[in-house]
């Protein structure tokens, strides 16, 4: 099949592909433009390992064509951090809580974590279990990722 | 004594910032120049024979660059070195729906997987074993041809003092079945691995593996290449729990397509595959007998289990002996026996899943407990009290029992769920349920008999003060990627930041056997005291000498060193520069060696552990009667771990456990078709809790100092998961008062036995009546 150019903002920074218009998102971004903080767990959209935030929402981008993408901003774990030398709070609180332990699932849940944040500001526990529910985590119980959001959320 | 500068402490593991910035490089995220990727071809039957593998038509794909078939890699191998039943590509036969037969480099994976489809096979398709019984049939064909004992992995049948006297003298006995289901690791991480081969002659494995030690020596063997020849590298590993702790086929497979090649070949599963590489938890078909005196003293445990191993050995040979070895603690038995057979059938391999070998035997043991003790009268935690197997003492089975925090534990949970205040005053469809257990702090002896150290450690001191840590040891998550450092800035005085730990690279770190049997705190961390107790032995001299006062004088905590007069201090990097300037280049080693333990008698060393931890949970249930369906309301899990390194990450060890039971408790099951083809091979058809499934846990650390562990402490990844399940089966009970047997409890099962306990109590009742 033919590959289509496309351009995609990702982290601010604009790229342009040759991809087939089959390809998901999460293969462009790991092959292509070789940000591999994203992470695939299953490749069918029951994980969450592979979520990026899409004009700001939270998608699966195992489930997302790349062709979508144009014209969106899209924001990857690489692209969380406000700066440099200054990291996103979220970050921070998931390492200090002890929210992340093998971190395989932590790129995805952090951006989950973000989009639910920027929806609702002050989240209950049952609010922010509710916004995690599409990104399994296999380590932690959920216990501290739970924790390691709330107090983000408590801080603002 | 000075107190603790590190240890204990909240500390942030060195690693995580890079995980949570995506900066951190699993195996998938490696990519070299020229590299090829790699797709194995599986069996679609459960059993059948390979009469003929034609690649004509595969080789004529214009991505294809190589093929490789079972003939190429006919060496067999396994974790345990006296069962090797294993090849890369089966040569002979496929013995599950899944198991790998040929395999193909190609330059994408998209041409790769395009490719697998153009491999013709010629089958003789056999009868498929799904079921234990049916392996164990008169008249089964054997899957492993030419084994002493048709279909039989391993029989292990010990006994203990007086049973039958023991059950004879008892005045409570309970007898029932159990089933556990089979469950897996389902880590969020498929396997990956990438293999280069040199001009030189030198192989480079880059694995998601927890075992670099053992691939690196089955690497070589099966590639016939010198170990010299060959270096294993573990890149960051995303979620293990026991089931990346084989060599896999995906190894030797891309080990070989680099070297016919000679350019770099990746292979990476996926979920579906993931499925059937498998070595999960064991499905366990158990009968057990407990007999308890008047007074609810253990007399006598009696268990018979049949264990559903899949198609290959892996660990099994250890899990027959698991399932029974590891039950004796934390109660006292007065007398014990246990037969339990492991049989291989068509089905992916079964292998250690965290708690291995001894979960399924421990649910079984705590719901007999309860119902023998309900029929005493006794409460469940008073009865786990009394029968407490103490410190300092041999179990049953003659394993050392060192620090032992259980009644702490008990007391612990029992306080937190305001046990005596509600139990048994909670309306019907709401419980209580508790459970204990014990587990192992590394397996006393490695895989392989050799005299050699378990664990290793080696430390450089640069003389700007940086401290560059060498360790063998497999982060899976746990932490073993900071343990190090905390321990060495404990015992030298440097900052743990100030340390660069380089993990798990067969070339560049000593050996250490790698991430199982919850060895690592314990083996690594004992290394670790050696070799910084020695660098501070040099630190301390040369400072003293320069102050004139002895090294036993000295102190260092956190990257300042400090003499006895007032004020005298200097920072770790001049330390070290005194130091250097009179030892020469520093560094230092440390080891963990094996100790001797465990009974004297065939399989007595197996189960046997330099140190044991101890877990009590009390879980609260609410069942809706109408529909079977159930919640945990909190689950309060107390363990005993020794002294916590560091509380975070232990937290978070029982948290993990604690789930990952829970998962198996209520919707976790590997189901196959009668065909042997795995019912639903995904993260949607396997389902595994989420945030809004898993209950809320409140973790409490027992802290005993173990006299043997590193500053007395022991494991905590693998104890905390056991008693969950049985909690839950006790406070289901406590609620509506049905006892489940059988794993997973599915709301349709409550359901059932719901249904099941009022036609019986209606029966009763009008037999009541009746007899008015």
């Amino acid at each position: 099949m033919q590959k289509v150019n496309i351009t995609l903002t990702v982290n601010g920074d604009s790229y342009e592909v040759a991809v087939a218009p089959w390809r998901t998102l999460d293969e462009v971004l790991r092959n292509e433009l070789r940000l591999t903080g994203t992470k695939v767990g299953c490749k069918t959209g029951d994980c969450g390992a592979c979520t990026v935030l899409l004009d700001g929402k939270a998608v699966t981008s195992c489930l997302t064509l790349a062709v979508e993408a144009q014209g969106r901003a899209i924001v990857t774990i690489e692209g969380l951090a406000p700066k440099g030398d200054e990291l996103h709070p979220l970050q921070k609180s998931f390492v200090e809580h002890g929210a992340v332990q093998c971190g395989y699932c932590t790129p995805g849940m952090i951006l989950a974590a973000k989009h639910l944040l920027d929806r609702v500001p002050s989240p209950t526990d049952e609010q922010i279990r509710k916004g995690l529910s599409g990104n399994l985590c296999r380590c932690t119980g959920y216990t501290k990722i739970v924790e390691a959001i709330a107090a983000v959320a408590a801080s603002k | 004594m000075k107190g603790h500068a590190v240890v204990g402490r909240r500390l942030r593991k060195l690693d995580g910032l890079k995980k949570a910035t995506g900066e951190a490089k699993y195996a998938d995220d490696l990519e070299l120049p020229r590299m090829l990727h790699c797709k194995l071809l599986r069996s679609p039957h459960a059993h059948a024979r390979i009469r003929r593998i034609d690649f004509t038509r595969c080789r004529a794909h214009p991505g294809v660059v190589e093929v490789l078939e079972g003939a190429e890699l006919p060496a067999r191998y396994g974790v345990i070195p006296w069962t090797p039943d294993e090849q890369a590509l089966a040569a002979d036969k496929a013995r599950f729906v899944g198991d790998e037969v040929a395999a193909v480099a190609a330059l994408d994976e998209l041409a790769a997987e395009e490719a697998l489809a153009l491999i013709d096979v010629e089958w003789e398709v056999l009868p498929a074993l799904v079921e234990p019984e049916q392996a164990l049939a008169a008249g089964s064909p054997q899957i492993h041809e030419g084994k002493k004992h048709g279909n039989v992995s391993k029989h292990v049948g010990l006994s203990f003092g007086d049973v039958d006297a023991g059950f004879a003298a008892s005045a409570s006995v309970a007898e029932e079945d159990f089933f556990y289901a089979g469950s897996t690791h389902a880590a969020i991480e498929p396997h990956c691995a990438l293999a280069q081969y040199d001009a030189e002659g030198n192989l480079t494995l880059w694995s998601s593996t927890q075992i670099p030690h053992y691939v690196h020596r089955e690497l070589s063997r099966v590639l016939g290449l010198p170990e010299t020849r060959v270096r294993v590298i573990q890149p960051f590993l995303g979620g293990a729990f026991g089931g990346k702790s084989d060599p896999f086929a995906l190894e030797f497979v891309v080990a070989k397509l680099a070297m016919k090649t000679g350019r770099p070949v990746k292979c990476l599963l996926t979920r579906e595959e993931v499925f059937f590489a498998h070595r999960g938890r064991h499905p366990m078909k158990m009968r057990f007998k407990v007999g308890l005196a008047k007074d609810g003293r253990i007399e006598a445990v009696d268990s018979k289990i049949l264990i559903d191993g899949g198609a290959y050995s892996s660990f099994g040979l250890v899990t027959a002996y698991y399932s029974g070895q590891l039950l004796t603690g934390p109660y006292t038995f007065g007398s014990y026996r246990f037969d339990s057979t492991r049989v291989f059938t068509n089905k992916p391999p079964c292998g250690p899943k965290r708690g291995h070998g001894s979960v399924q035997p421990r649910f079984a043991f705590e719901v007999a407990l309860d119902m023998a003790a309900e029929k005493l009268g006794l409460d469940p935690i008073e009865v786990r009290r009394r029968n407490f197997v103490g410190e300092n003492v041999l179990t049953v089975n003659g394993q050392t029992i060192t620090s032992n925090g259980f009644l702490q534990c008990l007391d612990a949970v029992e306080a937190a769920s305001r046990w005596k205040e509600r139990k048994g005053k909670l309306p019907y469809g709401r419980g209580l349920g508790v459970a204990g257990s014990m587990y192992i702090s590394g397996t006393a002896y490695p895989l392989y008999p050799n005299e050699l150290p378990q664990s290793g450690i080696q430390v450089k001191l640069d003389r700007s003060g940086k401290v560059t840590i060498f360790s063998g040891g497999s982060d899976i998550g746990q932490g073993l990627n900071s343990l190090p450092a905390y321990l060495i800035a404990e015992e030298i005085g440097c900052d743990p930041r100030d340390c660069h730990v380089v993990v798990s690279d067969t070339d560049l770190t000593p050996v250490d056997l790698g991430a199982y049997s919850s060895r690592g705190t314990y083996m690594i961390g004992a290394a670790c005291l050696e070799a910084g107790q020695r660098l501070w032995a040099m630190l301390s001299e040369a400072v003293g000498a320069k102050w004139g006062c002895p090294g036993a004088a000295v102190e260092g905590a956190l990257g300042t060193i400090r003499g006895p007069a007032d004020g005298q201090q200097m920072s770790f990097r001049e330390a070290v520069q005194l130091a250097e300037a009179k030892f020469g280049t520093l560094g230092a080693t440390g080891s963990y060696r094996t100790q001797k333990l465990g009974g004297d008698y065939r399989g007595g060393t197996i189960g046997a552990s330099p140190a044991y931890s101890f877990t009590a949970h009390v879980v609260e249930v609410r069942v809706d009667v109408e529909t079977g369906v159930w919640k945990v309301e909190r689950v309060w899990a107390a363990h005993d771990c020794g002294k916590a390194l560091n509380p975070t990450l232990v937290e978070g060890q029982i948290e993990g456990s604690v789930y990952m039971g829970f998962g198996e408790a209520a919707m976790e099951e590997m189901t196959y078709l009668p065909s042997g083809l795995h019912a639903g091979p995904s993260l949607l058809d396997y389902r595994i809790p989420t945030s809004l499934d898993t209950p809320d846990i409140e973790a409490t650390i027992v802290e005993p100092i173990d006299p043997g562990g590193p500053h007395g402490a022991k494991e905590a990844g693998e104890g905390p998961l056991h008693p969950v399940i049985p909690a839950i089966a006790n406070a289901l009970y406590d609620a509506v008062g049905v006892r489940l047997t059988a794993l997973p409890f599915h709301p349709a099962k409550v359901l059932a036995a719901l249904r099941a306990k009022a036609k019986h109590d209606g029966l009763a009742e009008s037999a009541e009546r009746g007899a008015c």
